[in-house]
């Protein structure tokens, strides 16, 4: 491990005392971001990769925090960066960061707002992701990074890279735009609200304030981790891993865990929802349904991508229902009719929307290739 | 031939170099390693894409630098918008594909000009090779029967009908020996490989 490995990794934070107003008008007056780096910056500060992160992403990309217990503190994209892997550390010098709104030490919800010494609770605005861009701006800017060599992300993540291209064009080279989509279809807005509405109908969750009822809507976060997790995976990635096999010797005619998916689903929810923030998981989808580069230009994609300047590679997965290669193929088709460049895979997987997450012999094959192609 | 197609040993790939200028949207149907992109954008400094199936060849050509698109050319060039490239290039690629009147009005709806290139079956040895009563193999159709891509097996004369029925423009023809040599006369016969450039009639 320790030869492919970033190694014992810690992450750092960078406070920013200049306010940002967001997209949604609301200002926030100050904030921090938690992030983590791995490789070396070079003199020219031209071998900088940002790695955006998803939904429930951190800043703990790749490593692990704890020497101790290797396995259980990898970073989520561990197989994917680190010294001779897909995005290499001996060429790059990569950043991960928790994003603005999130959960893992960056300011938000869960974090204390100095005017009250309250956690925001449902004070905190929600964030959009031109507002995430702006922000690792800034932390680019403190790191003395002027041009991204690449922003590389999957689903949200990916949302982000290709905002990048948008907003601040002059500062990022490569987008690597991976299970993402556009903007969102109805379909995708409507999981998410039913998710939101788990947590928002949740008795504890105190209208987003539970953290002074020293208490939290773990139910409506179980619930809504559970509906999205079905949604990343592949109908055919659960028949083979669950099929309808039962857990005990037989059917018990009650409403207690029967099937193996049953168990497996709400141990995947309970999981979750021990770790991770209701409010941000509320902005996170949030942020998800608002994205929509091409509203501007009047649903216009190619029109909001002609300022782009970088270089695209676009991803897929044949079983990601979530965000399907079709989707992919909308912003290659709009990159295609600007004359802008762009290499696009369609990775046939099994794992549905979260197969970028897995290691796929393809799926690495293709971002090394394009990963070695960058010049810095 | 210029040595970059004796080197690719693709001759076609010179006759196609001839017909794109500097600064022309490029789309190259099946680019495999995107060999041909790579070429036209070194000497002619076009700008290119290339469309791919291939998991192998998506990969090579990512590694080449190639815009390489995955995508079945049987489903159409629906993303694409009318008139968005200056040549649609299908080389040595349309004996392979099924709906082909399907693709090559689908080129030229999305490109000003398609550039074809195919085998000629009508060539004297594969002529030749019939009349001895096996499936020819040559430098142009270079499989077994049993193991060929090729699903449609046409001729020179056969694809001048189909353009004429089509109500096609033929631009230019330019016809192979075995050798890349070009041949004027008796092209049915005498020619290996044709190389045509079309538009809408």
């Amino acid at each position: 491990m320790s030869t492919h490995s970033v190694g014992h990794v810690s992450a750092q934070c960078a406070r920013f005392d200049e306010p940002l107003t967001l997209k949604s008008g609301a200002v926030v007056p100050a904030y921090e971001l938690v992030f983590e780096t791995y490789g070396k910056l070079n003199a020219a500060g031209s071998n900088a990769i940002l790695i955006c992160h998803a939904l429930s992403g951190h800043q703990h990309v790749a490593g692990y925090t704890d020497p101790e217990r290797i396995k259980d503190t990898l970073g989520w994209w561990d197989n994917m960066i680190g010294p001779g892997k897909p995005i290499d550390t001996e060429k790059f010098f990569v950043v991960g960061l928790n994003n603005l709104g999130g959960c893992h030490g960056s300011t938000g919800p869960s974090t204390p707002n100095p005017a009250t010494g309250h956690p925001w609770g449902a004070d905190f605005p929600l964030v959009t992701v031109e507002d995430w861009v702006q922000a690792q701006a800034r932390l680019a800017d403190r790191l003395g990074i002027d041009a991204w060599a690449a922003v590389v992300g999957g689903s949200l993540g990916g949302m982000q890279a290709l905002q990048w291209t948008i907003d601040l064009p002059d500062r990022v080279r490569h987008a690597a735009v991976i299970a993402a989509a556009p903007r969102l279809t109805a379909e995708n807005i409507a999981f998410n609200d039913v998710a939101r509405q788990a947590i928002l109908t949740d008795p504890d969750f105190h209208g987003g304030n539970f953290y002074q009822h020293h208490t939290k809507p773990a139910r409506g976060l179980r619930l809504a981790r559970m509906l999205g997790h079905i949604t990343y995976l592949s109908d055919d990635q659960m028949a083979e891993k669950f099929g309808r096999r039962l857990k005990g010797e037989g059917i018990g005619y009650g409403f207690g865990v029967e099937f193996e998916v049953e168990s497996y689903l709400r141990y995947q929810g309970d999981k979750f929802a021990s770790w991770f923030d209701a409010n941000t998981y509320l902005l996170m989808t949030k942020a998800l349904d608002y994205f929509d580069p091409a509203h501007a230009t009047d649903g216009n994609l190619a029109a909001a991508l002609a300022k782009a300047t970088a270089k695209f590679l676009v991803v897929s997965f044949s079983t990601d229902w979530r965000f399907s290669p079709t989707r992919s193929r909308e912003i290659v088709n709009a990159l295609v009719h600007n004359g802008q460049d762009v290499a696009y895979a369609e990775v046939a997987s099994n794992f549905g929307h979260d197969s970028f997450l897995m290691k796929d012999e393809q799926y690495h094959a293709i971002v090394r290739a394009y990963m070695g192609r960058i010049e810095t | 031939m210029t040595e970059n197609a004796i080197a690719l040993g693709r001759p076609d790939f010179d006759v196609i170099s001839g017909w794109v200028q500097p600064n022309e949207r490029v789309l190259d149907l099946g680019c495999g390693d995107g060999s041909l992109l790579k070429l036209l954008i070194a000497t002619r400094g076009v700008r290119g894409w290339g469309i791919e199936i291939d998991n192998a060849g998506v990969l090579a050509a990512i590694g080449n630098g190639i815009n390489v698109i995955q995508s079945d050319l049987e489903a159409g060039l629906s993303g694409f918008e009318d008139g968005e490239f200056d040549h649609v290039v299908l080389s040595r690629t349309l004996q392979t594909v099924r709906h082909t009147q399907r693709i090559i009005e689908e080129m030229l709806r999305v490109g000003r000009e398609a550039v074809v290139s195919f085998p000629n079956f009508a060539y004297w040895k594969n002529r030749m090779a019939v009349m001895a009563g096996r499936m020819p193999v040559s430098e142009d159709l270079p499989y077994q029967w049993f193991d060929t891509p090729n699903i449609r097996f046409f001729t020179i004369a056969d694809f001048d009908a189909l353009c004429d029925e089509m109500g096609i423009a033929v631009r230019s023809r330019m016809v192979l020996d075995e050798k890349g040599n070009t041949v004027v006369e008796e092209a049915n016969f005498l020619g290996s490989l044709a190389v045509y450039r079309l538009a809408s009639g």
